[in-house]
């Protein structure tokens, strides 16, 4: 087993290492630490920066405006963006339904709608859920019905996160109805500002706004924003599932920022005059969790290496999500833990007072955190997964 | 032996359900929690109507002289239905440290139990951890009483008290178990500096910090410490009960919804998976109920063993809670984690009480000494 970077290699880590030593603002550390997502215009902010400099899309082939870089080069550069406290991109429109264009849109499709994800002129929000097709995605109702040149799109979305900021929306519907319900559904770009659109918030248990429902009334999409052929929409999605990985992959890197989070809250609290961090018990616990989040990276690493040699990784990519959502739980909850009594302050009554360091961030992802073991898959559909297309077990 | 309510005590519960049902259903507790303390006050006043404030306070004090058990069935009908509001800092833990004083204490103790007064104690210290014997606070007596100086990091439901109960040094070393004192501040005293925080189960909390403050000394001097343990042990008991009425509740919602989610065409809970982890919650719910139970069983063994077993069963409850509160969330999936469902507050409150009046750390190392 070998793992050894190359001079050329070594030279792009020092190149990107370079390019994070300045451009992350100190209010930003303490949210992305706690794997809460920046405001929507910081985030456009620091992808523009990204983009200006080549970088917008590290896991896209150059020819749709990404960087081209092999998964070594994908692993330094999230790796050095980690470190210096920068935030994971924005993956919706990145990773979900960029390459899901490129590989299945028409060139119309793609000239138009790729450099506004690159360059972050676009923001892209998911309309696949609806209340009642969550893990079973299939059974969505949501309709689109071919009326001349257009669909006509009717249905309720449920959870479409960012859909309040979004000017695009890549939606699931059934276009006709077949006897597997896998088939029939369609794949259409919608633009937010079409008539018939409805968003409405909904509020979360960690007190931040950033998903919605949506209400679809006779919105009338060009046919035109049809990926793809009609009916075969469930099968992009699927396809990309290998795709995927990556994204949970990425995202499993920026845990180091936790461990980093937990040892900084300990290191400043004291019990009598001696340091959390210099405690048996915490220094324990600190211990296993980098463990454990030492492992998940080396896992991450084994699926580049597979990316990179173009074999199949499996499962691995399942057992990452799950390990990841297991770890950002486990993580958020030691900070915590970190902050004593006072991590019962989450918020001021009146303005004249401050709360305490890492609040209330530390306690907001620790709630936050709940919900990566429920979206993009829940853990228990992970592990239906692994079960049966690893280990061939069938319910 | 006995492991369930007296007729009386179960009446009682019943009643508290019955009020929590009628003030707080889930949706009108979310709208009133969002008003602060004024979303509480009809509710309290009737909790002073029905005597219940006076109910935990000790007879000699003019209180209805309920035990270590009624507390817990009170707490046990808060957690149902998540009722809001500081009963425990006020109602239990200050009128047990009030007790220590004399006649003015005593008119205080009455306008608690009418309604009329929030009190809290301002126990923890920065550096201390959740330690109660640490003190940096120090009292100065002089011809015109005693003023005080030093800070408290959190003061539990001391969001809206009137008065603040406050430890303080008379005399020794920041973490000696002898020289502490009690004294009692008027939240709108000189020196006081009072900074206010919500948490996120809508309870609100209280930091201090104390320039020259007048206190009056509460009952004698220097040999507190014993008091304050032993009443928020006390008052820990309604937490737990509390705990475990919420951890109950949430597991039959939890439950229900099992029955009648569906998808892949038949209800979630005909997953095996997810029938186990329903389980686990359930055996989760028995282990902390008994948890109580050791303590009621620990109580004619004196107070050593009380506060010990409070200890243990504040490790296990605890754990048990936060497991259930977490499990609830992710079995409800998306709807779990929404504000709307009193599912995902329930884990909240599962959380804070976790933390309130020692961690479990604390008391894992407590139980451990
Ligand atoms: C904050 C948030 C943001 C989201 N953002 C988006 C978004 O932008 N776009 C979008 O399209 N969707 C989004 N989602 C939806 C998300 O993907 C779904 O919540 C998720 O797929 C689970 O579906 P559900 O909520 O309907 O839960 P359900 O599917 O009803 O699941 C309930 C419980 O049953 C379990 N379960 C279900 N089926 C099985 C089975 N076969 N075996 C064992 N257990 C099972 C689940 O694991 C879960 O514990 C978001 C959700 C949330 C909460």
């Amino acid at each position: 087993m070998e793992f050894e970077l190359d001079p050329a290699d070594l030279a792009f880590r020092e190149e990107v290492r370079a390019f994070f030593a300045t451009g992350i603002p100190d209010e930003w550390r303490t949210r992305v630490r706690a794997g809460l997502r920046l405001n929507p215009e910081e985030l456009v902010a620091y992808q523009k920066r990204l983009a200006a400099r080549g970088w917008g899309a590290p896991t896209w082939p150059v020819e749709y405006g990404g960087t081209g870089w092999s998964p070594i080069r994908q692993y330094i550069f999230w790796t050095e963006a980690a470190e210096a406290d920068a935030p994971a991109q924005f993956h919706q429109g990145l990773e979900l339904i960029g390459p899901i264009i490129f590989t299945y849109g028409s060139q119309e499709l793609k000239d138009r709608y790729l450099p506004g994800i690159v360059n972050a002129d676009d923001w892209w929000c998911q309309g696949y859920s609806e209340p009642n097709a969550g893990s079973d995605l299939a059974s969505l109702r949501t309709r689109a019905v071919r009326d001349g040149d257009d669909y006509v799109l009717n249905g309720q979305k449920a959870w479409t996160s960012y859909g309040h900021v979004a000017s695009h929306c890549f939606v699931l519907a059934r276009t006709s109805d077949e006897p597997k319900r896998q088939q029939g559904i369609s794949l259409l770009l919608v633009d937010m500002k079409t008539p018939g659109i409805t968003i409405r918030p909904v509020a979360t248990m960690d007190e931040k706004h950033h998903t919605n429902e949506m209400f679809l009334d006779d919105v009338r999409v060009p046919a035109a924003n049809l990926v793809g052929e009609e009916g075969r929409g469930w099968e992009y999605g699927k396809v990309l599932l290998d795709r995927e990985r990556m994204v949970t992959a990425s995202v499993a890197i920026f845990l180091i920022q936790t461990v980093k989070a937990i040892r900084e809250a300990a290191s400043r609290r004291t019990i009598g005059g001696v340091r959390l961090i210099d405690m048996p018990g915490f220094k324990a616990k600190l211990a296993q969790y980098e463990i454990e989040v030492t492992a998940l990276q080396t896992m991450v690493l084994r699926v580049m290496a597979d990316a990179a040699a173009g074999t199949d990784s499996g499962p691995l990519g399942s057992m990452i999500k799950l390990r990841w959502s297991q770890l950002s739980q486990a993580g958020t909850a030691l900070w915590v833990g970190a902050l004593g009594p006072r991590a019962a302050h989450f918020a001021p009554l009146d303005n004249s007072h401050d709360l305490p360091a890492d609040m209330p961030y530390a306690m907001q992802g620790a709630l936050y955190a709940r919900v990566t073991s429920i979206y993009g898959g829940s853990s228990e559909i992970q592990h239906n997964i692994i079960a049966q297309r690893a280990l061939g077990l069938k319910g | 032996m006995r492991f369930t309510y007296s007729d009386e005590q179960a009446m009682l519960l019943d009643s508290i359900l019955r009020f929590g049902q009628e003030h707080f259903p889930p949706t009108e507790r979310h709208r009133l929690i969002r008003q602060g303390r004024s979303g509480e006050t009809d509710a309290w006043a009737r909790m002073a109507d029905l005597g219940w404030l006076l109910l935990p306070i000790a007879e000699e004090c003019g209180g209805l002289g309920g035990g270590i058990i009624e507390l817990m069935a009170l707490g046990e009908g808060f957690g149902r239905n998540l009722v809001p509001g500081p009963y425990m800092a006020s109602c239990v833990l200050a009128p047990a440290l009030l007790a220590r004083g004399g006649a003015v204490q005593d008119d205080l103790i009455e306008q608690i139990g009418a309604g009329e007064a929030i009190v809290a104690a301002a126990l923890l210290e920065d550096d201390g951890g959740y330690d109660l014997h640490h003190v940096a606070t120090r009292a100065t007596g002089s011809d015109e009483g005693w003023t005080l100086d030093g800070a408290k990091a959190h003061v539990e439901d001391g969001g809206d008290a009137e008065w603040f109960i406050v430890p303080a040094r008379t005399a020794g070393g920041v973490r000696d178990r002898d020289g502490l004192s009690l004294f009692l501040v008027s939240a709108s005293a000189p020196g006081l500096r009072v900074e206010r925080f919500r948490a996120v189960d809508g309870h609100r909390h209280a930091r201090l910090e104390l320039e020259g403050v007048a206190g009056q000394l509460i009952g004698s001097q220097g040999d507190a410490l014993a008091d304050i343990e032993a009443a928020v042990a006390r008052a820990s008991c309604g937490y737990l009960a509390e705990a475990v009425g919420s951890m109950e509740a949430v597991s039959a919602i939890t439950l229900d919804y099992l029955r009648t989610r569906e998808q892949f065409g038949k209800p979630i809970g005909s997953f095996q998976v997810l029938q186990h982890r329903m389980v686990d919650m359930t055996v989760a719910c028995e282990e902390a109920r008994a948890m109580l139970c050791h303590i009621a069983l620990s109580i004619p063994k004196g107070d050593a063993a009380f506060q010990r077993a409070v200890s243990a069963a504040k490790v296990r409850i605890s754990e048990c809670g936060i497991y259930v509160g977490q499990q609830a969330v992710q079995l409800h999936g998306g709807v779990g984690f929404s504000d709307e469902l009193i599912v995902s507050h329930h884990l909240k409150r599962q959380m804070m009480l976790a933390i309130a009046h020692g961690s479990i750390d604390h008391h894992r190392m407590r139980f451990a000494a």
